[in-house]
């Protein structure tokens, strides 16, 4: 406890003091990591802690960044009040979704949720007087967008655009990882942990396992949403090709990559999943303009985490 | 009348690319208990195999049937080199190596060929024949007659030989059929070289209509999934047979149902899915399983 208490003080102190060490680019790049960091969370509960597993987890990201897109440019909400919007919508259809899921077992949930990753561009196209279609929704310079992309005024201090984004997604993010900690060391995360090992013994025990496994299907959409949400002000423009099928699947390599169910690993997760291109870009005669090679480096370290690190193994060995 | 003919015919054609998928997709879930989600991709790889040495002045024929012994070859180097070190471990690992695989080979085609797509000459020419107002070619053919080939084929190798037997005991029960000389990696390897070149013939049948990239079976991967569970998972004339109702559904649907057009076929495949998985998971030709508590 007191070990990891350390790393979050380290982790904060790091965040706090990177906006002031990096340049502009970097800080929004950092941004963009935030978001994947809050949706490996929701991840690492649903699949880690209760056994469930998504490949579809970008649909949950899509309704929270359509909510925060609708109602700005729609509806002309503030955007950073929709976040709690996208949280509570995307947490709705979780759990609606969760219902259906506890019929689907192993390979059954991952093909039909890897379904829905594959549907799920064609459905924003179809709603197009809701969604906007294939152009999608842009609110940049939008009157109720914080900062009108140009930056804000924080207690006296100027911070531009990219240092807000940075600044937003990272208070949510930390909050959202102390929310996650607390819920996973709670009666809450020990019951859930029971259902996924053996949902017989847990019933025996007097643990709910439909109740719980429904509940972490809700609490991991609502992670997702705030992800989507704030990728979706991040840009300021949400379109079907912000969420290929790529963006699911890349969130598992994420996932893995953090020692899937251990919120401590997110983090790493994060960064790999923004900075692999670069990484990719620095192997010499190796033409990073096309996406083949960071593509093929995605899978590449997917399958050599699954069979190498048993550090890995053993916390995959969990998801039965 | 005409048109309802046409889409019926035309719906047959594709449900046959669905249902050679759907087979590749059945025979690794029967022969080593795996769900491949790698399986549209690997097919694709093989797709661009056969049209670089189409490119290089093969004819067709000579060139497929290389297409055929590399994939098999292929399929049982990966099985032994990435799957056998997990094998036997939990279902979910071997699900998310699949996934590394689908975007690794992904990856690797676009590397090497690049996103553009490319048109592919097959054995059978796509200009359209006119009988009675319906418009088919013989590429719609002899996809339909390639599915119920490889189906036969497939149909005895599992029942009628030794080799379908090996396979069969290998993933139903490998401790006993290893007790019984059954030599069960082999097995799993022949069973994962047997899906890849059953993917290479679906991969090779959908790129003069799909045209080739690298993205060309994400789609149909899908639509073979929809057609495997229809057909129950692990019966391969109910993978072909499920293909073709799914194709010509699909295609009524999208014709009569003007709310869903050509825009949800995927959605209308996805929800075929869900229904079956969730109200009948052993499909029309499974046997359903039963567990003991």
């Amino acid at each position: 406890m007191r070990a990891r208490s350390t790393a979050f003080a380290l982790g904060v102190l790091a965040l706090v003091v990177l906006p002031f060490v990096l340049s502009d680019f970097r800080t929004v790049q950092l941004a963009s990591v935030g978001a994947s960091f809050i949706a490996i969370l929701g991840l690492d509960i649903l699949t880690g802690h209760s056994g469930q597993i998504s490949l579809g987890h970008g649909a949950f990201m899509a309704v929270g960044a359509y909510t925060t897109a609708i109602l700005v440019a729609d509806h002309g909400v503030q955007d950073v009040w929709t976040i709690a919007a996208a949280a509570a919508v995307a947490g709705g259809i979780g759990l609606l979704a969760g219902i259906p899921a506890l019929r689907l077992q192993g390979f059954y949930l991952a093909l039909a949720t890897f379904g829905v990753a594959v549907v799920l561009p064609t459905i924003i196209k179809k709603f197009d007087h809701f969604t906007g279609g294939s152009t999608g929704i842009s609110f940049f310079g939008s009157p109720h967008q914080t900062g009108h992309g140009v930056g804000v005024t924080i207690l006296g201090r100027h911070l531009t655009n990219n240092q807000w984004l940075y600044v937003l997604t990272w208070a949510i993010g930390v909050a959202m990882f102390v929310l996650a900690w607390w819920l996973l060391d709670s009666r809450f995360g020990r019951s859930l942990r029971a259902v996924r090992d053996s949902e017989l013994a847990a019933a025996s025990a007097g643990v709910n396992g439909a109740a719980h496994k429904v509940a972490a299907f809700g609490i991991s959409a609502v992670y997702a949403g705030v992800a989507g949400s704030l990728l979706a002000i991040n840009t300021a423009y949400v379109s079907p090709l912000s969420f290929p099928i790529q963006m699911s699947l890349y969130l598992v390599v994420g996932a893995v990559v953090g020692f899937f169910g251990s919120i401590w690993g997110a983090a790493l997760g994060a960064l790999l999943i923004q900075f692999l291109p670069d990484i990719v870009g620095l192997i010499p005669h190796v033409d990073t303009k096309q996406a083949g090679p960071t593509t093929f480096a995605f899978g590449a370290v997917l399958v050599a985490l699954m069979l190498l690190l048993p550090i890995v193994l053993r916390g995959y060995a969990r998801l039965r | 009348m005409a048109n309802f003919l046409q889409q019926v015919v035309s719906g047959l054609a594709s449900g046959g690319i669905y249902g050679s998928l759907a087979l590749a997709i059945v025979l690794i879930n029967r022969a080593t208990g795996v769900l491949n989600f790698a399986q549209g991709e690997m097919a694709t790889l093989s797709a661009f195999i056969c049209w670089t040495l189409l490119d290089h002045g093969w004819s067709f024929w000579p060139a497929f049937g290389v297409t055929i012994l590399l994939s098999f070859v292929g399929g049982a180097a990966l099985q032994q080199a990435v799957i056998r070190p997990i094998q036997g471990g939990p279902l979910l690992g071997v699900v998310i190596l699949t996934i590394g695989l689908l975007i690794a080979i992904n990856g690797l085609d676009t590397w090497i060929w690049g996103g553009a797509a490319r048109q592919f000459h097959g054995p059978f020419s796509t200009a359209p024949i006119h009988v009675g107002g319906v418009a088919f070619s013989k590429q719609d053919i002899g996809v339909i007659a390639m599915a119920a080939v490889t189906v036969v084929l497939v149909g005895l190798l599992f029942n009628r030989t030794k080799l379908g037997l090996g396979l069969r005991a290998a993933a139903a029960n490998p401790d006993e059929a290893r007790l019984a000389g059954v030599p069960v990696p082999g097995m799993l390897a022949v069973g994962w070289g047997l899906a890849a070149a059953l993917g290479a013939v679906a991969g090779v049948l959908a790129a003069p209509s799909l045209f080739l990239e690298p993205n060309m079976m994400q789609t149909v991967l899908l639509y073979a999934f929809a057609a495997a569970v229809l057909g129950g998972m692990d019966s391969a004339l109910g993978a072909v047979v499920g293909g073709l109702l799914l194709g010509v559904t699909l295609n009524l649907v999208g014709t009569y149902v003007h709310w869903v057009g050509g825009e949800l076929r995927l959605a209308v495949a996805l929800a075929l899915i869900l229904t079956v998985l969730l109200v009948r998971p052993s499909g029309l030709f499974g046997r359903p399983t039963v567990r003991r508590v």
